[in-house]
């Protein structure tokens, strides 16, 4: 993985863990702060935030001088995104993925794309990690 | 005249062929010839629709389809038309231009929508994707359905969910990773995509769609056949037996998981061994690539 998308992907973190779901989000020196052992300076951070807000990952909203940022989506949320990619229920008609084999039953549809939506009714609300997660963990594991 | 049946002809051929290919099952046993075969004849279709309609305008000129259309060329920039071309010709001629570009259009639609949904997908994978130690060179999604697929490009990555990693052990695992490997090295994605953008140009076939769907079984033979070489067939057979028990296991009484009948035939192709049919091979081979070399002559010559 590349540096940048090392970054990227560690600023999303601290979104994440930070504040899950709250709606007014955070600034670039709270999230540098949160990055504390990296030592990276506020312009690249805030340079990464920018890259994040262009890929619609990351939402921000002005108060008074400063940016606030927020994650666009939980991690759930985008883990259901790539899932119903991958087992070719995202309605697309290109062929973006090649997969080993599909055996996926409507409930699994249903549950993951509750997930998506249940998001995006709620996203300014605290959100319940296990929220977006289908019951079948048991299921699977038991074999 | 002669010209335009020769086209019909081809169309007429086409459409057997590929009926012929869709029912064969010694395809199976060959998918990498199968595969040649098919874009053979999506090829000899796409240029054969194109010529027919040309072929019908341009018959006065009694010259084959190309040297025809550089005639007309230099005949509509002179002005002066030759004796039996007329609007409904030109209109014929103007059609077969219209197949070729809806054909084209729609191959580019379809690359650039690919495209962007595999820059998304790559993106929220770098996010929220892990590397685990247990699958060296993968990614690996916590997610508790199975899944495991390629994201093709030039720098192809191979994902596997947490579910996956519960449903198949250590050896069934492997072969499963050899099997989307396959797919990323030999660039399934491209096979598949002028099948996929005809599917979009003309949605209401219900054997071009048949024909996609053909092709896709044959590209994951062609993988299957990549890991077996690796790993020997009990564990990939394991691994889809596996993946069809998931979705068994969660399903309401009765109704079956999606694509179930694919997983069966290449379970069972796995476990009877059978000789590669070269003899089959090679004519369907020929047969194919003189439908493709039949319009591609035409216009040429």
């Amino acid at each position: 993985m590349t540096r940048l998308g090392d970054l990227e992907r560690a600023v999303m973190d601290v979104l994440w863990d930070m504040v899950p779901g709250t709606s007014d989000g955070v600034t670039v020196r709270e999230v540098a702060d949160a990055l504390d052992g990296r030592e990276l300076a506020y312009t690249t951070v805030m340079t990464v935030l920018d890259r994040l807000a262009g890929k619609g990952m990351v939402q921000r909203q002005r108060e008074g001088r400063a940016w606030r940022y927020r994650a666009a989506g939980s991690r759930e949320a985008h883990i259901a995104q790539l899932m119903l990619d991958a087992l070719d229920l995202g309605g697309s008609r290109d062929a973006a993925l090649v997969r080993f084999a599909r055996s996926v039953t409507g409930t699994e549809a249903e549950v993951l794309r509750a997930a998506l939506s249940a998001e995006a009714g709620l996203t300014d609300r605290v959100e319940d990690p296990q929220a977006g997660q289908p019951p079948l963990a048991d299921e699977a594991t038991d074999r | 005249m002669a010209y335009a049946l020769h086209f019909a002809a081809s169309i007429l051929a086409c459409w057997l062929t590929a009926e012929v290919l869709a029912a064969s099952t010694w395809t199976w046993r060959a998918p990498r010839v199968a595969i040649v075969c098919w874009q053979a004849v999506g090829l000899a279709l796409g240029l054969s629709a194109m010529g027919l309609p040309m072929a019908l305008g341009l018959a006065a000129y009694d010259q084959p389809t190309g040297s025809a259309l550089v005639a007309l060329g230099t005949d509509l920039a002179h002005g002066t038309l030759p004796a039996g071309v007329g609007a409904v010709h030109l209109g014929l001629v103007g059609v077969g231009f219209g197949i070729g570009a809806v054909l084209l259009t729609t191959t580019v639609r379809s690359v650039y929508g690919t495209v962007r949904a595999q820059r998304r997908h790559r993106d929220l994978l770098s996010l929220v994707a892990r590397r685990d130690p247990t699958v060296p060179g993968a990614l690996v999604l916590d997610h508790p359905s199975a899944a495991a697929y390629c994201l093709p490009g030039v720098k192809p990555r191979v994902v596997v969910s947490a579910g996956t990693l519960s449903l198949l052990d250590r050896a069934e695992l492997a072969a499963v990773l050899t099997h989307e490997r396959a797919h990323a090295q030999e660039r399934h994605d491209l096979v598949l995509l002028p099948f996929t953008a005809l599917c979009r140009a003309l949605p209401w076939f219900r054997w071009v769609r048949h024909a996609h769907e053909r092709v896709a079984l044959l590209v994951e033979m062609r993988a299957d056949d990549k890991a077996r070489e690796l790993h020997a067939e009990a564990p990939l057979a394991g691994a889809l037996r596996r993946f069809a028990a998931a979705g068994h296991r969660i399903t309401p009484a009765g109704a079956l998981g999606l694509g179930d009948r694919d997983l069966d035939v290449r379970v069972q192709r796995l476990l009877v061994p059978d000789r590669t049919p070269r003899l089959l091979g090679a004519t369907a081979l020929a047969v194919t690539t003189t439908l493709a070399a039949l319009p591609i002559a035409l216009f040429l010559n």
